[in-house]
């Protein structure tokens, strides 16, 4: 089984707060982040496929088909954008990294799926270049 | 759902690798710079990754904040801008980045806020790094 990953950038910006809570809560659980003004980050979006390798191409997966995918899936509809304004899973869920990998997968997996060659294995976001979240389609 | 949350940080610090069961000749055959005498120093990249069902009230597999606490406390302090070879943790133990990810991984283990260590990955440099996920 070969692996292989492909990085994309996007810049977003987001707030964390739960509506369920007090101000006061949201701001001890979520500190800065909870500030309703927003704030935004340069996201990393690395997504990982897994296949064999083509015996005539030697390809597990077209490169540029990956890419087309990821930009048309994921950066159209979050690059530039405010994730909890503008984008439909983070009108309720809360745009936290984590929730960022899961919508990513979910977003990304029929096309790929679609596209035949290769299984998707896993999605990462970083946040900053220290803060990174994973799913890899588990339960 | 179960995700991963990752965290980096850095640790400045400085080791010899050598072991009292090898003879000198054999240390420095073994440990070649690394085995110089009074040591040398690294910025170690030192990654945490947190598994776990991902909370439904907050979004996150565990709070960065409460999570940097318990790394900071038990990891960086400890070892930043220290002498890794005079920690009692590596009295008989080398230094080596190897065991340098499993000291961590254990000293973590246990003490997460939330979900479960899944890995612990240290950066001796940019070209070399050593990953743990079991003790």
């Amino acid at each position: 089984m070969i692996y292989l990953t492909r990085r994309a950038t996007f810049s977003a910006s987001h707030y964390y707060w739960n509506p369920a809570w007090s101000a006061e809560k949201n701001e001890q659980v979520f500190g800065r982040c909870a500030n309703r003004n927003g704030h935004g980050h340069n996201y990393t979006l690395e997504v990982t496929v897994e296949g064999e390798p083509d015996p005539v191409t030697g390809f597990v997966v077209d490169l540029k088909g990956l890419k087309e995918i990821m930009e048309r899936e994921v950066l159209a509809a979050w690059d530039h954008r405010h994730l909890n304004l503008e984008t439909p899973e983070f009108a309720v869920a809360i745009p936290t990294t984590e929730n960022l990998a899961i919508a990513a997968w979910k977003r990304l997996e029929p096309a790929v799926t679609a596209a035949g060659s290769a299984r998707l294995s896993r999605v990462r976001v970083y946040e900053t270049p220290e803060i990174f979240a994973e799913y890899r389609g588990e339960p | 759902m179960r995700a991963y949350f990752g965290r980096r940080y850095i640790i400045s610090a400085s080791h010899r690798l050598h072991t009292d069961a090898l003879s000198v000749e054999k240390n420095r055959a073994t440990y070649g710079k690394c085995n110089n005498l009074h040591g040398h120093g690294h910025n170690y990249g030192l990654e945490v990754v947190v598994a776990g069902a991902v909370n439904p009230e907050t979004g996150m597999v565990v709070n960065m904040g409460a999570l940097d606490a318990v790394v900071r406390n038990r990891v960086v302090d400890r070892f930043d801008h220290a002498n890794l070879n005079l920690d009692p943790l590596f009295v008989n133990r080398v230094p080596t980045t190897e065991n340098l990810s499993r000291v961590v991984y254990a000293l973590l283990k246990d003490a997460l806020p939330a979900g479960e260590l899944a890995r612990v990955r240290v950066e001796e440099t940019e070209n070399n790094f050593f990953e743990c996920d079991s003790e």
